[in-house]
């Protein structure tokens, strides 16, 4: 277990804001409070932090690994640590919690300070502007008025493109991995499904689960299931698992069978113990919102006419769910702009998941772009 | 699609061509390099000229050595077009030691000439005299121009001076500017036999 190369045992922090937060929908929070952690030091000018973007499923726990549990090991552990890819040697790390999430920011399992109970599905749904400007503030509690960089996969490609719009000079890197300008309609499709079997869950009670000592297991489950498998690829499927038995033999019946229904049905045990439904819901509508181009007639480029930012857009041949043709449209915006950017396409055969493994090609690539940075 | 010499040797001054070529862009221009290897070129016009915009390459290892050198770069194949990329949105695009591997010459050359104001090409030239002495005693040529053995070249559309003339008179390209070299120098007395390299500055006529 022992890494050489990681930042070893973190511990996360919690940041309350009291002046209220009005979303992109019109609600207001009272106040919300942000659980985030940092890796390296911020160096004197303040000019070297990075701020760690999560995709849906995430949290802020981005490295490393809590003290009490040597096997916590933070989501991008492989990207982010003293002579990783995204060294904390050189960068002050940041990663945070979304509003709305379950893993210690404000979300609707917080209990609503007006009520004594749980948000629930009085939450308001956020969107990745929300995200920036709760995170924004953040960035001012820390002192931060320009990050060296910002950098996310997949929804958190998406909140890194956000914040260079948003923000253009508070943004100087923006590392945009496996991400989309917007969802397609098959996309939105999947998320729908996943919410369905979210409500539907008789255990779901409208998303006041949380006082009838349930939860909504069976929808969550098949939630992540679904997701599950748009995030990998038919060719590592076929290669993780093929059609292998479990028993050898069929059985002629419904239980697990195929070792796929075996991984598919874990995985979802797994997150539907931990993983929140009301949040899980928020995301996918977080993702299926995000279009920046929208409020420009559908015109991307005019979209980033305020931006500023040097980009790296990354791309995995594999994935089909935020496919290279997707990154290629973000690409296209940026140099309709004149902005610096790069775009590198790496053959992979773990589809939107690709962004998560360890490429050595891809982390190459990383390790490049972030050594290229001024700081 | 080359990958060559340019990996190999980055310095400015090991390139006659690249040196030929950033003499002709002038200052602050907007340039797309089609093929731009690590991306010295790029980084020279940067420095020198204060140009700014992209690469274009398919190689990865060549897409990290630009990156590692601060260079703009699309990883991307040439032989599926400049999609990506407005009509007259750069003052030059450069194709330099690429035009001789691409499959779709024709094709390349009007989108470099749609994309770029103007249009700068370098290639081998296949008329030297040595390559030509060569021939006539057997051989297929190899030379520091043409450094590959006939069964791993990436060239599959080698010409020469007088050829790629022809070939701008029948497409309706202007050639503003030639410059035919030869260890560096620039050949005057009959180029097509004496140079090895070309280097042409071109655009669409209207």
């Amino acid at each position: 277990m022992h890494d050489p190369a990681s930042i070893g045992a973190v511990t996360p922090q919690t940041a309350e804001f009291d002046s209220p937060l009005q979303v992109r929908s019109g609600a207001i929070l009272d106040g919300y409070q942000l659980v985030y952690e940092t890796y390296g030091e911020l160096n004197a000018g303040k000019t070297n932090a990075v701020l760690v973007c999560h995709a849906l499923s995430g949290n802020h726990h981005v490295a490393g690994h809590y003290e009490d549990n040597p096997r916590s090991t933070g989501w991008w552990d492989n990207m982010v640590g003293p002579g990783k890819p995204l060294d904390t040697n050189r960068f002050f790390v940041i990663g945070v919690n979304n509003l709305g999430g379950c893993h210690g920011s404000t979300g609707p399992s917080t209990v609503d300070p007006r009520t004594g109970k749980p948000y629930g599905p009085r939450f308001p749904v956020v969107t990745v502007e929300d995200w920036v400007e709760s995170q924004a503030r953040l960035a001012d509690r820390l002192g931060i008025e320009q990050f060296a960089a910002i950098i996310g996969g997949s929804l958190g490609g998406m909140q890194a493109l956000q914040w260079s719009l948003d923000h253009p000079e508070r943004v100087r890197h923006v590392a945009c991995i496996a991400a989309a300008p917007k969802l397609t309609a098959q996309n939105i499709a999947f998320n729908d499904v996943a919410r369905q079997a979210i409500l539907t869950d008789p255990d779901f009670y409208g998303g006041d689960f949380y006082d009838k000592g349930v939860l909504p297991r069976r929808g969550l489950r098949l939630a992540r299931m679904l997701g599950h498998i748009t995030y990998l690829s038919d060719d590592s499927m076929a290669e993780k698992f093929g059609r292998v038995l479990r028993s050898g033999a069929l059985s002629f019946g419904f239980d697990v069978e195929f070792e796929i229904e075996s991984y598919l049905r874990y995985q979802g045990d797994k997150f539907a113990d931990h993983f929140d439904a009301n949040t899980y819901l928020l995301m996918t509508k977080a993702l299926d919102y995000f279009d920046p181009a929208l409020e420009h007639g559908g015109d991307l480029s005019a979209a980033f006419r305020v931006a500023r930012a040097n980009y790296l857009i990354v791309a995995f041949t594999s994935d089909w769910r935020f496919s290279p043709e997707r990154s290629q449209e973000i690409l296209k915006a940026l140099l309709d702009n004149e902005l610096d950017v790069s775009y590198a396409e790496f053959k992979t055969v773990h589809g939107h998941d690709s962004f998560l493994m360890t490429d050595p090609h891809y982390h190459e690539l990383m390790r490049a772009y972030f050594h290229s940075i001024e700081i | 699609m080359y990958q060559g010499t340019l990996h190999e040797a980055p310095a400015i001054v090991s390139r006659p061509d690249l040196a030929a070529i950033a003499e002709w862009v002038r200052p602050r221009a907007k340039v797309l390099d089609l093929g731009c290897g690590d991306g010295t070129l790029l980084g020279y016009l940067a420095e020198t000229r204060q140009a700014s915009g992209y690469g274009v390459e398919i190689s990865e290892a060549n897409v990290l050595a630009c990156v590692r050198n601060r260079v703009n770069v699309i990883q991307s194949d040439l032989e599926s077009g400049l999609s990506a990329f407005e009509s007259a949105s750069f003052d030059y695009v450069i194709l330099s030691q690429t035009l001789q591997a691409m499959h779709h010459t024709e094709e390349i050359v009007r989108e470099m000439l749609r994309v770029g104001r103007e249009g700068i090409v370098s290639f081998p030239n296949f008329g030297h005299w040595r390559n030509r002495l060569q021939i006539l005693l057997g051989n297929m040529p190899v030379s520091e121009a043409l450094p590959y053995q006939w069964f791993d070249t990436p060239n599959i559309h080698l010409c020469t001076v007088n050829d790629f003339e022809t070939f701008c008179a029948h497409h309706g390209v202007r050639i503003l500017e030639r410059r035919v070299l030869h260890m560096g120098r620039e050949v005057t007395t009959l180029p097509n036999l004496l140079g090895s390299i070309a280097v042409f500055r071109i655009e669409q006529r209207t």
